[in-house]
């Protein structure tokens, strides 16, 4: 048996655990345990996905058995099976965290129920999205992770995330809109959604009509990896989310559109026809969105803008459009969604253990808590790329790209990409001196628990400690674990996983510029689908 | 055998009206836009499919070339599902905006300005809740309404019990 054949579980099996969770949804622990095997089941079999396809190259499944390019196909090659690995383990930690943030809370009911079925079909979505070998397929993709996503986003219904849950919503719908008649247009120029197939016809069309439907499918992708100018939806819809909502939308959805993006540059129009075009929009987006994450006070918000700032760097790599430049872009991806996903955990921490995650009110931290700060510290310097973290060898392998291209606009981008470096670093370094560095007198109306813990020299292990607790933050009840276990696990592994990251980054390596040769090459995707010697 | 005009022209007459009214102050207008706009994509999708021809049963009398293409209906009946959910969960949105805040307007976003003025402000301790100023439902019919206390209380209660 071919192990592509297992390419089509990722999808069912989120599936299949999401209709289980939803008939459960009276069972809080079996729920958990549901979902957890599901997705660990399911990282399982990708793992193997992976190992096959670094042997053998890109493998195809016909659904159905319809013969390309007539039924639906999902392809499998190293990058989305890179892609697929890296995204069920990020959203497996998160689903481990948000399940033990509900075990300490104890809700037994109220909108977490909801919570693990539509999780899993987000990232029933998101492999969807990964594995879609069809235009069509992939817009599917995105609407599943869409709709989903909508959910989760205004989970509990209050007055603000209703408020960001409206602008994503249409933001979203629009964006859609624009791909699905992007998708029209593609249909009625050549016949055909497969993408191996088109990666051959859209080729002989006239070149205004390819550029036409190059931009068309170019916005619709921008809009939902947030590039620059289109990018001004995410830090206002991202930080209202609950914690691990916004922890595996920043990593995984603007990723799904980088790897979108991606594909369109690589398989359905490659040439340099718009590469100036990305690197200035890459240069854009690294600067616009770290000069924002500069003037925010709230850490979640701030990390919105980050994440929007270091999408630029993967845009950088996939318009130098060099083996490289693609390689570094692909390595740059792993890194940041592993990265970007811890912070937003461990904000979650910081929020529960602090009372909020405005670094103006927060202080002292770093006594309070030894472990938090490790756990913000580590993935804080990985993303400014510290040397030796994954950050710098992504961020180097970018530069690298940059400056073998030599062209004016290249240096410029790496400029950009320094200064931007560096910005990371000093808002990084904002957060540690006053949530963890300083006192907590120092910080503007600083919540209960950090003063509390301050008179008595002891550290406080849970709220009920704390006499005149105002702030009513766990709704009456007298004591809460404020660093639960169940969660800081999960958020260790996480941390982990950035750090192994570097010390993996020799096979990691290898596979991204193997990943890259053949993106580039395109031979391997388009003999996959349509048979040996069909390629041109 | 022709290009069917009139499809194209409502097609148009759609797009327009959608954008025009997407970019609405009025939740409920804007939710009119986007189903416009979703409709008009799929009579796009209709047009993709060529000349007017029969319905694809198969029949091995009848020359390949005399039916019409079935995928973009194909794809127009996953779109109108789809579009069908969006517009149901947006619903569900305005309605609960509404019970919230007793309004149907895309809202400011009142964090954006006090970021700039206010170094302290947290989002979730300070919001303003909206008064209720509507005068179709009385006061205890608000209270009733489920999770309404949530957004009238000092805010994170609601939020540590996610």
């Amino acid at each position: 048996m071919n192990a592509s054949s297992f390419a089509p579980l990722a999808v069912v099996l989120p599936f299949f655990g999401a209709a289980l969770a939803f008939l459960l949804i009276r069972h809080q622990r079996s729920q958990r345990i549901v979902s957890i095997s599901v997705l660990t089941l399911t990282l399982v079999l990708e793992c193997i996905l992976l190992g096959a396809v670094w042997q053998t190259g890109a493998q195809a499944v016909n659904l159905g058995g319809w013969i390309p390019p007539f039924g639906i196909t999902m392809v499998v090659d190293q990058f989305s099976a890179l892609m697929l690995v890296v995204s069920t383990a990020i959203s497996l930690a998160v689903l481990i965290y948000a399940a033990g943030q509900g075990m300490t809370d104890g809700d037994e009911d109220g909108p977490i129920s909801i919570f693990h079925p539509t999780y899993l079909i987000l990232v029933a979505g998101v492999s969807n999205a990964f594995l879609a070998g069809d235009l069509f397929n992939l817009y599917v993709g995105f609407e599943i992770l869409l709709t989903a996503s909508y959910v989760l986003m205004t989970l509990g219904g209050t007055t603000p995330r209703i408020r960001a849950g409206v602008t994503y919503v249409v933001v979203s719908v629009i964006s859609s809109v624009l791909f699905l008649t992007a998708i029209g247009m593609i249909y009625a120029a050549t016949g055909t959604v497969n993408m191996a197939d088109l990666a051959i016809k859209l080729g002989e069309l006239d070149p205004g009509t390819q550029m036409m439907l190059h931009l068309m499918l170019l916005v619709a992708f921008g809009i939902k990896a947030a590039v620059f100018p289109l990018s001004f939806w995410l830090p206002d819809s991202y930080p209202t989310a609950p914690a691990p909502v916004t922890a595996v939308f920043a990593g995984l959805l603007t990723k799904v559109g980088v790897y979108a993006m991606v594909r369109t540059e690589t398989l359905l129009f490659p040439g340099d026809r718009i590469n100036t075009l990305l690197m200035v929009v890459a240069g854009l987006t690294m600067l616009v969105g770290i000069l924002g994450a500069l003037a925010q006070t709230d850490i979640k918000r701030m990390l919105s803008f980050t994440l929007v700032s270091h999408i630029g760097y993967m845009v950088f790599g996939l318009a130098v459009a060099s083996v490289v430049g693609i390689g570094a872009a692909v390595f740059y991806v792993v890194h940041h969604i592993t990265v970007q996903t811890s912070l937003f955990l461990v904000t979650g921490l910081i929020e529960r253990r602090g009372g909020t995650a405005n670094m103006d009110r927060l202080g002292g931290l770093a006594r309070l808590s030894p472990l938090l700060a490790v756990l913000y510290f580590i993935p804080a310097i990985n993303l400014a790329g510290i040397p030796p973290f994954s950050g710098f060898l992504g961020k180097l392998g970018l530069m690298q790209a940059g400056v073998e291209l030599g062209t004016p606009l290249a240096y410029i981008l790496v400029a950009a990409s320094v200064l931007t470096s560096l910005l990371t670093l000093l808002v990084m370094a904002r957060v540690w001196n006053r949530a963890f560095w300083r006192t907590p007198e120092d910080a503007v109306h600083p919540d209960p628990i950090l003063l509390a813990t301050t008179t008595d020299g002891s550290t406080v292990r849970d709220s009920g400690n704390v006499s005149g607790q105002s702030s009513g933050r766990f709704g009456g009840r007298s004591t809460v674990n404020l660093l639960p276990k169940s969660m800081v696990y999960p958020t260790v592994g996480l941390v982990a996983l950035g750090v192994s990251l570097t010390i993996l980054a020799g096979p990691l390596f290898s596979l991204s510029d193997d990943a890259a040769q053949d993106l580039l090459d395109r031979t391997p995707y388009i003999e996959a689908v349509l048979g040996e010697g069909s390629a041109p | 055998m022709s290009v069917n005009i009139t499809l194209l022209l409502i097609m148009g007459a759609l797009y327009a009206a959608g954008i025009y009214l997407v970019l609405e102050r009025s939740l409920t207008r804007v939710v009119l836009g986007l189903a416009m706009m979703t409709n008009a994509t799929n009579i796009l999708l209709l047009a993709t499919g060529g000349y007017q021809g029969l319905a694809p049963l198969f029949n091995a009398e009848i020359p390949p070339e005399d039916y019409n293409d079935p995928l973009p209906q194909a794809f127009i009946l996953t779109s109108i599902v789809i579009s069908f959910s969006v517009t149901a969960f947006m619903l569900g949105i305005i309605y609960r905006s509404w019970v919230l805040g007793r309004q149907d307007e895309v809202q400011d976003d009142i964090e954006d300005r006090r970021v700039a003025s206010q170094s302290s402000y947290d989002a979730e301790d300070d919001a303003d809740v909206p008064e209720d100023t509507t005068e179709f439902t009385p006061a205890d019919e608000a209270e009733e309404a489920p999770g309404s206390q949530r957004g009238q209380g000092t805010g994170p209660t609601g939020e540590a019990k996610r």
